[in-house]
């Protein structure tokens, strides 16, 4: 644990219920999985609660967060509800994605939460793209664009940095460097494992933290964000960070020890900032377990609202592939109709 | 009205809405200072600056990225892909992004995003710059897809595009930039997605042909009115999604013959899907299958006869022409 300055108590009270809700959603989450209740891909936070609460807390309203498909933590600290969040993992009409994304692709324009993306490196293009939307409406947003460290080998990262370097665009890149990339080794997939240094060789600044430390976390990206933006230009933070579960729910992990497993999980983000919260008189004992109870009560409530939300209408499968307004006409697209072998949508106008 | 370049068209209706519009600006391969590789952009640098005129690095995948974020959140980004074979490495910024983005979060982000890319053989440029992909675009659900064949419709439809509130893949045509044609100069000026233009009226045959093809047909026609004595039907789709399928489907039960025009490859591409949704419509008109007329099957070839053979010309439309009018090929 790094000796950073804890902030007021209030705010270290809510990181740690952030926190908490974060790993208690994702726990039930994953429950629900084995279940069948969610379907498809389930690729969850637990363990990755500082570096997403710390990242979250140093980001203001107004500021953009982009991610990938390892995102319900993001968008439940950045305010979402958690039973939208739930009902889109069910598939349900009232998720955020009204049941369109799953778990890969939430998205939550309220919280100017930009999008989980099931394509790695797919995310940094379009998180450039919304810091050079910032800049060219001049205002002074600032854009995260959150990743694994298995994107840094896609060609987006070389290309997408490059051009927030020429272009001076307000991004940080966050490198959640969780060891792997789905089962393979950093060591196994990075001749050059240093991110900062990648991100050096392309122009773009390179600080690191502790992510299992959400402390740690908040001050470096805080830092990195502040200088993104007020001189206009793109930092890297990579956080070391580990998922205490397998890449998705589907992974065997045969790829890791569980020796190795053990020996992260006593740095569990949770356990040694309640310490420390508790150590600093913060919070009590009881305040934790309190906490704790209240995050498992609002899960409750999160898994009842998905389970109450209805499935999306059969007849709403064709809406919005396309924006259709008064300019346009004609056949959009083709889908199967009792009774009639194809069949047009036609726009108005 | 004014008669100009397929290209002049084009710079005047990125020039109009920039002018009418400030959150359109545009990206691209040596757009800015090189006035752009086929010189559609000429100009624009100097008179709008680099905020708005941005030349990339060669990185098409990640500009076109930058394109699809920038139009989630208010901008309308104008890319040039610099030719259609390098569509390729943007496109999973095309398929999975930009064309999934408004579907997959329901609704709630738009990406009013043109990619503009010149496609199309004749300049022996080879298989890496030849292409014609308006098949692989028109699969994808989400995209739209415009493939103008005249000055006029160059311009209208490109105004059209911007002003759209989906992403369009806009597809030029190499060998028709320097073609001239008269163009309106109202500001106003657009043409909208989803209505074909009928080139020529004809009662014994439909002739669809797609972006050059339109005007290959066309030529065609006038050599089949005045030397066999059949009058084509020759139609200008104009745009592939939305598509008029209205007037392509009026027309064949007018003529009940058809025959589809297009550069590109024979298998899954649009005469393939032509032929599927006119057979599905309008099967009781057809008095022979729906014919077509494509590139061929192959890589495009760089020497300079071989090349020639692999995209349709004006005989081979006739050729097709008559055999499904039932007329040997070459009598009178």
């Amino acid at each position: 644990m790094s000796a950073g300055e804890l902030p007021d108590p209030e705010t270290a009270r809510r990181w740690l219920e952030k926190m908490v809700l974060i790993r208690r959603f994702e726990e039930r989450a994953g429950e629900q999985y084995t279940r069948a209740k969610v379907g498809g891909f389930l690729h969850l936070g637990i363990g990755e609660e500082a570096t997403i609460v710390g990242t979250v807390a140093a980001l203001r309203p107004d500021d953009y967060l982009i991610g990938t498909y390892r995102t319900h933590g993001h968008v439940l600290a950045r305010g979402s509800d958690p039973g939208r969040v739930m009902a889109e993992l069910f598939g349900r009409v009232d998720g955020l994605c009204r049941g369109r994304g799953g778990s890969m692709h939430m998205f939550d324009a309220d919280v100017r939460f930009m999008g989980g993306y099931g394509i790695v490196g797919g995310n940094l293009p379009i998180g450039a793209g919304i810091a050079l939307s910032s800049d060219y409406r001049g205002t002074d947003e600032v854009t995260l664009c959150q990743m694994g460290d298995g994107a840094v080998n896609q060609g987006t990262f070389a290309e997408t940095l490059n051009l927030a370097a020429l272009w001076s665009l307000p991004i940080v890149f966050m490198v959640v460097n969780n060891l792997y990339g789905m089962g393979t080794a950093v060591e196994r997939h990075s001749a050059q494992p240093d991110m900062k240094r990648r991100g050096e060789s392309l122009g773009v600044e390179g600080v690191e933290c502790d992510g299992m430390d959400v402390v740690d976390t908040f001050e470096t990206v805080s830092r990195a964000v502040e200088t993104t933006r007020s001189e206009r230009r793109p930092i890297l933070v990579e956080a070391e960070a580990y998922r205490f579960r397998g890449h998705s729910v589907a992974d065997p992990e045969e790829y890791r020890t569980s020796e190795e497993v053990e020996e992260w999980r006593e740095r569990c983000p949770i356990l040694l900032f309640g310490n420390r919260l508790e150590e600093a008189g913060i919070v009590s004992g009881a305040d934790r377990e309190r906490i704790d109870a209240e995050a498992v009560a609002e899960v409750d409530r999160a898994l009842e609202f998905a389970e109450a939300s209805p499935e999306p209408e059969p007849g709403s499968l064709h809406d919005d592939i396309y924006v259709l307004g008064g300019q346009v006409r004609g056949w959009y697209s083709d889908h199967r109709e009792v009774g009639r072998s194809t069949a047009g949508q036609e726009a108005a106008g | 009205m004014p008669e100009m370049r397929y290209r002049e068209a084009l710079n005047q209706a990125l020039a109009e809405e920039m002018e009418r519009d400030e959150t359109v600006f545009l990206m691209g391969e040596d757009i800015g200072v090189f006035n752009g590789a086929f010189k559609v952009t000429n100009g624009l640098l100097e008179r709008f600056g680099e905020k708005r005129v941005r030349d990339t690095p060669i990185s098409e995948n990640s500009f076109t990225g930058i394109g699809v974020g920038a139009a989630m959140t208010g901008l309308r980004p104008v890319v040039e892909i610099m030719t259609v074979n390098f569509s390729l490495l943007a496109l999973d910024q095309v398929i999975n992004h930009a064309a999934a983005i408004h579907y997959m979060f329901g609704g709630q982000a738009t990406v009013p995003m043109v990619l503009r890319m010149p496609g199309g053989a004749g300049n022996q440029l080879g298989p890496t710059h030849s292409h014609s992909f308006e098949a692989f675009f028109l699969q994808v659900p989400g995209l739209l897809v415009a493939v103008p064949s005249t000055p006029a419709d160059a311009k209208g439809l490109l105004k059209t595009a911007i002003r759209d509130d989906n992403p369009v893949v806009f597809i030029e045509h190499e060998s028709l930039y320097g073609r001239r044609g008269e163009v309106p100069d109202d500001p106003d000026f657009t043409i909208p997605f989803g209505v074909a233009a009928v080139r020529r009226e004809g009662s014994d045959v439909t002739v669809v042909g797609v972006s050059r093809m339109a005007i290959t047909a066309g030529e065609a026609a006038t050599t089949l009115a005045d030397e066999h004595g059949i009058e084509a039907e020759v139609i200008d789709p104009r745009t592939l999604r939305p598509l008029d399928l209205d007037t392509i489907l009026e027309s064949v039960r007018k003529t009940n013959r058809c025959v589809v025009v297009e550069e590109g490859w024979p298998h899954g591409g649009v005469g393939a899907n032509l032929a599927a949704l006119i057979q599905e419509q309008a099967f009781d008109w057809l008095d022979a299958p729906v014919a077509r007329v494509t590139g061929a099957d192959l890589p495009m070839p760089y020497a300079r006869n071989l090349e020639q053979l692999s995209f349709p010309h004006g005989q081979d439309v006739i050729d097709a022409v008559l055999a499904t009018v039932g007329r040997e090929v070459g009598a009178p």
